[in-house]
């Protein structure tokens, strides 16, 4: 073996690599490798022990071979050796060649461990330094657990070197990601934090990243971190850039430790401490300050560096959200930005003001760049910059500039990227809609969007223009004159024959007057689109010549041609050769009479939740910015919902949405669900237009519900959803309702104004029987009542219910009742749900309730001597086993009820057994399918203090712990 | 139909690009690369489908050849194009290397632009070609005013593979069988697969427009003549050791010069022959292969770190005859350290670049028996899995055709020129080779 002069390496290495870099094809390369390969075993065989180097270096060409792809399944324990070598470069390599190919080896993973443990516990920092990095590397589950108790240690330890406490914060975090249940929270947490007071830097801003992740999940221990943390920050801002040497980057002081502790302090709200805030205030001030000072350098790591902590402070303004001065400030900052050279600053700018426009402080600043983004929106290059742009456009709109920016929007349609055109499309709608001042111009705004981008206009828009034009009369004349005037372009897309379809055909009445639109011209120019429309179109068409026939006596006669021909009367889809047919037959048998009932004017839409926003929200997926921004944004009232002099009791109705009212909440978004709540039912035949939870309901009547009065619609459609289908919540107090039957086993559960529900109930080891009697207390009978009775969670698991269903129709003032089966099959703490859907005068009403089955009904009695119970009572010693309450009397301590209601709980009382005669003491067996858990309780009085204690133990924790719970709450 | 043609080096550069129709793109050129040649996972399905695009290749040797087309097409008609190319290439300038695509890519374009129209292969045979496409590589033999004339007509006649008025002093015509040899057999001796591929191969110097009938023993042939006991298998038995009389052909193709309608009614080979080297036929049998060479393995597994290898081989055939170039391949485990190897006869050694013991011998008559044996040592390794054993194979070369095929007849008429069947000169040669010859062990 030659000697090896420093620095010159491993020769062999080199050669075998270099000999591997000019293999001219995979075959060669295999060859080569297969030979090397070969050389090493005969080598790792051989009987003379290799010394440190040549070992090292065939380790190092194996791990060579391993990165090229290739398998290595030997060498292993060669690298293990290395680890107790005294040579720095011979301990790394074997360390890298673990962290990259250490398998889950039962017997090498103790080696390592020992190896590791060993350095871990040297005097030696590099090599301590070596062991935590390859602990971080490999990270794996037994790693944590044979180290997650040492590092904490290394960590807080005053005697550890810097360099060393760093690399531990890293390995800790690493540690605390892949397993945080391995890593406990100790005595050190309270020590970490003030590593923050350090003085190397390069400490700091390692233990910063593990604070910051601890903190996330534990705030609570971490919150001294919040005054350190300004402190900290304060020093490095106000430090000029010759301070901090090490640590200064291209003249700007600790730019990465500076956003680190920025996003360390967003993870809390603003500091209460008066002088901590001022502080910080300060800090964010000189932050922003510095901004605006002439930049240092040309160099663009500068001002990389710089508006990187610049944008992290403003993140910070804009979580703590209470500065209006600061946010107008940073709002005017990111003003700059928008102009910038720098795409990726005009992003990052536009990115953050969509969360300032949040901000009710900085929405008017946001709003004065409104020129610079919609500049921004037309000239961009990026198409990612012009989306943010676009998000920025709609998060700034209110009533003031909507007018602007739906025309911006609109015309930057016509160019827009394929990509955002459906997302632009919905906003525009959205943006029209609830911003519109008058109506005329919200449907031209629509019409306009048809135009444009009809294909990317989705189905829930167009219903939506009909709905409103419907519900509002004083828009009616002038949507069909606009319809009728975009319909004669020589081509309009399809989506705008179907509204136009729509509203001729209700309202085409109103402009028949004018002889340039008469009721004929009207015919013939919607029937000229006819033949280019698909078949759902179509077959609205259809329905719209029928309106107008009885709209116009006078065209009965050409449209009655129209469906006689054989195009219509024998078309190959079943659904328009119907429609001809019976709409022939309609208009030729049935009187004017019977045809003006029958095809009368669509009555108004019930209000809900606009179906335009609900499939943003699925689209961008909940929580999105720009949703959740939407809906702050209809506090600000006044928009076309809340509209005019009907503003303010309308804004109430879309807040509590307990007051029905009419036609003012039209985007209806938070009159979701709530019981009682039922927007009026403008006629329980209505077929909802938007029923998206009716599927069953056939296409074409979805499409064109408004003929729906002729023929009864299809069950499917009938429930015209007006509240969500979906069982409501839990009422809040059902928890109180629970707990009224935790001793008594009949009562009323429930009582409102229209409706009481009564409980019986009897149970029997683990089987329970209960009837539920649902009485009507209205005169007007319910309808489509219905009840079920589900079992959250892993409550399916524990609990067998079984319910007899009950008749959908109660008459007024009746009482019907319901059987409910109990099986217990384990123990629990959840109550099964109740919940019950009716329809009281067309409106559905929906609850529910939580049914009161609680583990202590399956209690059986037992009763004993005092000598036994003691004795069980001491078996039942760990500490899980038992569970104890002191608390206030909220009744009156009466020992005849406090003994009526332990008896009612089901256990035996067992007088004479406890030394105190004040004290109260039972036993009794909970019997469960899966077993049984025996229980002993006892209750003492403290009258003086007008307070108890109560003490369960149970052979069960989780069912000491429920008792426990459930009796606190009933003396 | 074929949309494109590409030629790649072994690193997937692109060396010759030809694109023939619109649909196909120059991203097609760099998806090949990318999802074949420079694909982690080795490729080797022959056909390749990446984003509805079809990519047919073949390798010679570092030469990577792709056909490309976004059309349902013809597998077997794009490969034996492209197999086609590979002859027109070899032809041209030999050796299909990255050098020698370099120095002729002028050429190359010229050839792709004649045999391939719009994406229709046209004609590819490399005689007919030679006459009007002449590069450096062709030494322009004798190209006559009127001979350059009528290539348009020889080209689009009906025998677009022979001109007229060759003359030659001697006639003369060489006959190759040529045969691989594929075996599978079981550790005792079972034949689990074995078929024979082979290649009729002839050189033709023949003057005028000569009319050929070629005979050879196929089974239907022989039965049909039956009683009739023609004495033109005389001498039957002078080749090879079985002394059976005809042999089943499974399958078999034939150069275009053939007339097909003739075989399909009488099963006799007749045709004009083009001028100089051609493959006549093509043929597969699969029923009472002479198998040259039978390999006996014995392994024995001493400890986990330790393995015996015996293997003998035992020639299968006339002993005046004579095998060349006997190449042994024993496969070794993956963790061998060290071997061990003794042999009575040829040598042997252990490559480790290849993970196998290779064992040569230069010659061996038949009947004849020798053996090797190895001591294989293992290191112990973490690796659970056992090793695979891989098949011992074989290669070889005989001077007889393991099918058993022999040739009855070559007929030569030119009714024309006044030379006759007995003038022309010819020359028979038989050469079995190995193609996959296992044996598992």
């Amino acid at each position: 073996m030659p000697a090896v002069s420093k620095g010159d390496g491993m020769r062999g290495l080199a050669v075998f690599i270099s000999d591997i870099r000019n293999c001219k094809s995979k075959e060669a390369e295999i060859k080569r490798i297969n030979k090397e390969l070969a050389n090493i075993r005969s080598k790792f065989k051989g009987d003379k022990a290799l010394d440190g180097y040549s070992k090292k270096k065939y380790v190092c060409k194996l791990l060579f071979i391993f990165l090229l792809g290739h398998d290595i399944d030997f060498g292993h324990m060669e690298a293990v050796n290395l680890l107790s070598s005294n040579k720095y470069t011979e301990k790394q390599i074997g360390y890298l060649f673990i962290s990259v190919l250490v398998n889950s080896n039962s017997e090498l993973i103790r080696l390592i461990n020992n190896a590791i443990k060993n350095d871990l516990s040297s005097r030696n920092p590099t090599f301590m330094c070596l062991a935590l990095h390859c602990i971080a590397n490999v990270g794996s589950r037994e790693m944590a657990e044979a180290f997650a108790g040492e590092i904490p240690r290394i960590l807080v330890a005053g005697d550890t070197m810097d360099s060393v406490k760093q690399s531990a914060a890293l390995c800790l975090l690493r540690l605390y990601k892949t397993s945080p249940d391995l890593v406990l929270m100790g005595e050190w947490t309270s020590r970490v934090v003030h590593l923050l007071n350090d003085q190397h830097m390069g400490v700091v801003t390692a233990a910063i990243s593990l604070i910051t992740c601890l903190s996330q999940k534990n705030p609570d221990e971490f919150k001294t971190c919040v005054s350190l943390a300004v402190s900290r920050l304060s020093r490095i801002v106000s430090s000029a850039s010759t301070d901090l040497q090490d640590y200064t980057y291209y003249f700007v002081p600790a730019p990465w430790l500076s956003c680190k502790l920025l996003r360390l302090l967003q993870c809390y709200p603003p500091p209460e401490d008066g002088a901590v805030k001022g502080r910080l205030v300060e800090c964010l001030e000189t932050i922003l300050n510095k901004a605006q000072e002439p930049p240092k350098s040309k160099k663009v790591q500068h001002s990389n560096a710089k508006n990187a902590i610049l944008f992290e402070a403003i993140a910070l303004i804009i979580h703590y959200d209470s500065e209006p001065n600061l946010l107008v400030r940073a709002c005017n900052q990111l003003g700059q930005f928008l102009q910038h050279r720098e795409t990726n600053l005009r992003y990052l700018a536009l990115e953050s003001m969509c969360t300032l426009a949040s901000s009710e402080f900085s929405h008017e600043a946001v709003k004065t760049h409104i020129e610079t983004v919609i500049n921004a929106l037309k000239t961009e290059r990026d198409v990612s910059v012009r989306q943010r742009a676009a998000d920025l456009l709609y998060a700034m709109c209110d009533r003031s500039n909507a007018k602007q920016i739906v025309a911006e929007m609109l015309s930057y349609l016509e160019t827009a990227d394929y990509s955002i055109r459906e997302e632009m499309v919905l906003k525009v709608a959205i943006l029209a809609e609830k911003y519109a001042v008058d109506y005329s111009w919200y449907v031209d705004t629509i019409l306009n969007l048809i135009r444009i981008a009809g294909d990317y206009v989705s189905e829930e828009v167009w219903y939506r223009v009909i709905q409103i034009v419907i519900n509002r009369d004083d828009v009616q004349g002038y949507a069909a004159k606009t319809v009728f005037e975009a319909l004669q372009a020589p081509a309009c897309h399809e989506n705008m024959v179907k509204v136009g379809g729509y509203i001729l055909g209700e309202f085409g009445n109103l402009i028949a007057g004018d002889p340039r639109s008469s009721p004929l011209v009207q015919f013939n120019l919607l029937h000229s689109k006819f033949h280019l429309c698909s078949v759902p179109t179509r077959a609205l068409l259809l329905s719209a010549y029928i309106k107008f026939i009885n709209l116009f006596p006078e065209t009965k006669s050409t449209i009655q041609e129209v469906l006689r021909s054989d195009s219509q009367i024998r078309n190959s889809d079943v659904e328009l050769q119907q429609r001809a047919v019976e709409y022939l037959k309609l208009s030729s048998i049935a009187s004017t009479d019977v045809l003006a009932t029958v095809l009368e004017e669509m009555p108004p839409f019930p209000e809900r939740e606009s179906s335009i926003l609900a499939k943003l929200k699925k689209k961008k997926g909940p929580g999105a910015v720009s949703v959740s921004e939407l809906e702050e944004g209809k506090r600000e009232g006044g928009e076309l919902n809340g509209g005019g002099d009907r503003g303010d009791s309308s804004a109430i109705a879309a807040s509590n949405a307990s007051t029905p009212s009419p036609s003012a909440d039209l985007l209806g978004l938070r009159s979701a669900a709530p019981v009682g709540s039922a927007a009026p039912s403008a006629g329980s035949l209505l077929v909802d237009v938007f029923s998206e939870s009716g599927p069953a309901a056939p296409a074409a009547v979805n499409d064109d519900g408004f003929l729906s009065s002729a023929a009864p619609p299809p069950p499917a459609a009938a429930p015209a959803a007006v509240v969500s289908e979906d069982p409501a919540p839990p009422l809040p107090e059902s928890d109180e309702l629970l707990n009224k039957f935790v001793c008594k086993n009949n009562g009323v559960l429930f009582e409102n104004q229209l409706l009481q529900i009564g409980i019986k109930s009897e149970y029997r080891q683990n089987l329970g029987r209960m009837y539920l009697f649902y009485g009507n207390k209205t005169s007007v009978q319910f309808v489509s009542f219905s009840t079920t009775v589900t079992c959250p969670g892993e409550l399916q698991s524990q609990l067998n219910v079984q319910t007899k269903p009950v008749e959908p129709l109660v008459e007024g003032g009746a009482q019907v009742q319901q059987v409910i089966n109990i099986e217990c099959l384990s123990d629990f703490s959840d109550a099964p749900l109740l919940n019950i859907k009716f329809r009281y005068g067309g409106a559905l009403q929906n609850l529910t309730l939580k049914l009161p089955v609680t583990i202590n009904k399956f209690f059986q009695p037992t009763e004993m001597a005092s000598h036994d119970f003691f004795q069980r009572w001491k078996q039942l010693s760990q500490p899980q086993q038992e569970s104890q309450k002191i608390f206030k009397a909220s009744h009156a301590m009466d020992t005849e009820v406090i003994k009526a209601k332990l008896l009612g709980l089901g256990t035996a009382l067992l007088e004479k057994v406890d030394p105190n005669p004040e004290n109260y003491v039972c036993a009794g067996v909970i019997q469960t399918k899966a077993q049984q858990v025996g229980c002993l309780l006892r209750l003492e009085p403290n009258a003086q203090a007008q307070m108890y204690r109560l003490t369960l133990r149970c052979s069960k924790d989780t069912v000491s712990k429920r008792l426990c719970d459930l009796l606190a709450e009933q003396f | 139909m074929i949309g494109g043609l590409f030629i790649y080096n072994h690193k997937g550069e692109v060396l010759i690009s030809r694109v023939y129709r619109d649909d196909i793109g120059r991203n097609a050129v760099d998806a090949f690369r990318v999802n074949v040649i420079h694909a982690r996972q080795q490729v080797r399905s022959p056909v390749t489908n990446i984003a509805r695009t079809s990519f047919f290749h073949v390798k010679r040797s570092n030469i990577w050849l792709a056909a490309v087309t976004k059309q349902n097409v013809n597998a077997a008609m794009v490969f034996e194009f492209l197999y086609k190319m590979c002859d027109v290439m070899t032809a041209y300038f030999g050796k299909i290397s990255e050098e020698n695509i370099k120095n002729n890519f002028v050429l190359i374009y010229e050839l792709l632009d004649e045999i391939l129209d719009f994406g229709y292969p046209q004609n590819s045979e490399t005689g007919a070609l030679k006459t009007f496409i002449t590069q450096q590589g062709i030494k322009s033999q004798h190209h006559t005013k009127e001979e350059q004339s009528q290539i348009t007509s020889q080209v689009t006649g009906q025998i677009g593979w022979r001109r007229e008025g060759i003359k030659y002093r001697r006639n003369e015509l060489f006959l190759d069988v040529l045969e691989s040899v594929n075996l599978l057999m079981s550790p005792q001796g079972q034949v689990l697969s074995a078929h024979v591929s082979g290649r009729v191969v002839m050189k033709s110097y023949l003057s005028g427009m000569p009319e050929c009938k070629f005979g050879m023993n196929d089974k239907i042939v022989i039965d049909k003549q039956g009683k009739g006991g023609s004495a033109d298998d005389a001498g039957k038995s002078e080749l090879g050791g079985s002394g059976k009389q005809s042999i089943a052909i499974d399958d078999c193709t034939f150069h275009q010069c053939v007339r097909l309608s003739k075989f399909d009614s009488e099963r006799s080979i007749s045709f004009i022959p083009p001028d100089g080297e051609y493959e006549l036929m093509r043929y597969r049998t699969t029923k009472d292969i002479i198998l040259p060479f039978r390999v006996i393995p014995l392994v024995r597994e001493v400890g986990r770190t330790k393995l015996e290898v015996k293997v003998v081989i035992k020639s299968n055939f006339k002993p005046s005859l004579l095998a060349q170039k006997i190449e042994v391949r024993i496969p070794t485990p993956l963790n061998t350290s060290g071997v061990q190897v003794i042999c009575m006869k040829g040598k042997a050694k252990y490559k480790a670049s290849e993970n196998a013991i290779v064992w040569k011998i230069k010659r061996m008559a038949g009947m004849k028996e020798s053996q090797i044996s190895a001591e294989i040592e293992l290191l112990p390794t973490n690796d659970k899995k056992k090793w695979a054993r891989p098949p011992i194979s074989m290669n070889f070369e005989v001077p007889f055709a393991p099918s058993g095929l022999k040739v009855r007849y070559l007929k030569v008429f030119e009714p024309k020129l006044n030379y006759s069947d007995h003038d022309v000169i010819k020359w028979v040669r038989y050469i079995g080779r190995s193609g996959i010859y296992e044996t598992r062990c």
